[in-house]
């Protein structure tokens, strides 16, 4: 297991998930996430990338009798444990999903709603967010007037860019990303690639990419996973240019997968 | 071949012509049936009379105002008890109750909707109509809040099952987008999951209380039947419309003053039946269409 030097965002260790159909979805993982930085989790379908994903903010709970084994520590502290308070815990890690989803309501809604839930009030906040969180994710200019429209109105990628906004309004600690790009054009996709950069000042980005080349772009930080398994890990630039395992190897240079 | 294939092509799409066509004549026949035989009461009994507030049809007072006040007041009460309860129980089956608990209930509430009322109402006399007695200290229990809470209990199992399969469609990914935001499960279910199944729930209210507002036999056997206009109405006995046919069509001499009154009467359960439907409708169009604003 190779470390990074700060203090690591996320601690996974020998992490197993089992789904209630008795399908092992990860075997015996265990990597530390950095902060400050792009970590790309990649590999074929199946692989268990999106179920670790779904393990830093516990959505994978939502299936009923999902059993976990080993440790995930957020600064420190065991997120897996039953006693963690899953709502706060949604609030340090939040998530932007495959498919863009816009809650029915307005963009503004959209925007403010995490907030308001977290129980912030002052209007004068809600706006000052909703502006930050929609610049950071490169969408203020085109959705400034449409405020109140629906936020089903807007095209696919500036769902999907809201959904990222929405995310960064809530100023959260993590942010995971399952597939951010997969249904968006290529331009919109080096729109939410860039903003990454910005991004990942402030927050600690897990990304679960849609395609070999992304990762190599993005990465920082990158684990291999197949199988359920952790087959490699270690910084982009190394990874990807000289793997020390021929199966990534194999998986990098496209010859299988 | 060819020949007998376009025979059987004609007969068939004739068929199936006439079948459409006689639903709509069949209507309009229904239709014009009740206004030639309802209408003459108009013009046969004095407004006043009609706008009054006693039912005696024998000493030829044909006061309608007591049995619409007891209609909307049994199927308000109806509504009132029924949709909140429905609903709730519709979400706590579709979002709370864990899955093998799910598989129990459904099917059990889609049972209870197939409960003539005639049994319905006979449990009402017997169980329902002592407690109310007994319970508010009344002279007696049929009382229209009993109708109310049976026809509650009639239309309850129609919105629960309706609005349930709406709140089932919803697609996950919205309650993973609401919780990954950090909502509870409550605020996930009162923002974003009733708000998007909301043309369903919208129709399963409907579906549920049009069951109640046209119910006559239920309400029947447990309201009393005492046409009175008072402001307490909903504990005292009340009369229906409905139930006014029901009950007196079959002792009414054809082609007297009484017997047309009657048909007005239906005229009218058929004017407000059509009101609400058109209500319904357009009140799902809108809720459609700003549902498919919302969504796509």
């Amino acid at each position: 297991m190779v470390s990074a030097p700060p203090a690591p965002k996320f601690v996974v260790e020998n992490l197993s998930v089992q789904y209630p159909d008795g399908t092992e979805s990860l075997r015996n993982v265990s990597l530390q996430i950095p902060p400050n930085a792009v970590t790309v989790l990649f590999g074929p379908a199946g692989g268990g990338k999106s179920t670790l994903l779904r393990t830093f903010n516990r959505l994978n709970d939502l299936v009923e009798g999902t059993r976990y084994l080993g440790k995930v520590l957020l600064d420190g502290e065991n997120i897996l444990s039953p006693k963690v308070d899953l709502v706060a815990l949604r609030r340090r890690v939040g998530m932007v999903f495959a498919q863009p989803v816009p809650l029915p309501m307005t963009v503004r809604e959209n925007m403010t709603y995490g907030l308001e839930l977290a129980g912030e009030s002052r209007r004068s906040k809600l706006v000052r967010s909703m502006e930050e969180g929609l610049r950071a994710a490169a969408l203020w200019d085109e959705v400034k007037d449409r405020l109140d429209e629906p936020a089903g109105a807007l095209s696919g990628g500036q769902q999907q860019r809201l959904c990222l906004a929405r995310v960064l309004a809530m100023q959260p600690e993590v942010i995971l990303m399952d597939e951010p790009t997969s249904g968006l054009d290529p331009i919109s996709t080096a729109k939410v690639e860039d903003s990454l950069q910005t991004i990942k000042k402030k927050y600690t980005v897990v990304i679960v990419p849609h395609s070999v080349q992304q990762a190599g772009r993005l990465a920082d930080w990158a684990g291999f996973f197949l199988q359920g398994e952790l087959v490699e890990w270690g910084e982009g630039k190394n990874l990807f240019i000289a793997p020390k395992v021929k199966r990534t190897e194999d998986y990098v240079t496209g010859r299988f997968g | 071949m060819t020949k007998r294939r376009k025979l059987l092509e004609f007969v068939i799409q004739g068929l199936i012509r006439l079948c459409g066509y006689s639903a709509i004549v069949f209507v309009a026949l229904i239709f014009l049936f009740l206004l030639q035989e309802g209408l003459p009461a108009l013009s046969e009994v004095p407004l006043s009379s009609l706008l009054g507030a006693r039912w005696y049809p024998i000493q030829n007072l044909f006061g309608l105002l007591p049995l619409l006040l007891g209609s909307i007041v049994v199927t308000l009460g109806a509504a009132v008890i029924a949709i909140p309860f429905g609903v709730a129980t519709a979400v706590f089956i579709a979002e709370v109750a864990p899955r093998w608990m799910r598989e129990i209930l459904k099917p059990f509430v889609e049972i209870l909707a197939g409960l003539p009322s005639v049994v319905l109402g006979f449990l009402g006399i017997l169980v329902l109509v002592p407690l109310i007695r007994t319970g508010f200290n009344l002279p007696t229990g049929l009382t229209a809040l009993t109708g109310s809470i049976l026809l509650a209990a009639m239309s309850l199992p129609t919105i629960v099952s309706v609005a349930e399969d709406s709140l089932d469609a919803v697609p996950k990914s919205y309650r993973d987008g609401a919780l990954a935001l950090g909502a509870t499960k409550w605020q996930t279910i009162w923002r974003v999951t009733l708000p998007a199944a909301k043309s369903g729930v919208l129709t399963a209210i409907m579906l549920g209380l049009g069951r109640a507002i046209g119910e006559t036999m239920a309400v029947m056997m447990v309201t009393g039947n005492a046409a009175q206009m008072r402001w307490d109405a909903l504990f005292y006995p009340i009369r229906t419309m409905t139930a006014t046919i029901a009950a007196e069509m079959g002792e009414v001499a054809r082609g007297t003053t009484y017997y047309h009154v009657l048909f007005l009467i239906g005229m009218i359960l058929f004017l407000i039946s059509f009101l609400v439907n058109i209500l319904a409708s357009s009140m799902l169009f809108r809720a459609k269409k700003r549902a498919e604003r919302m969504l796509s």
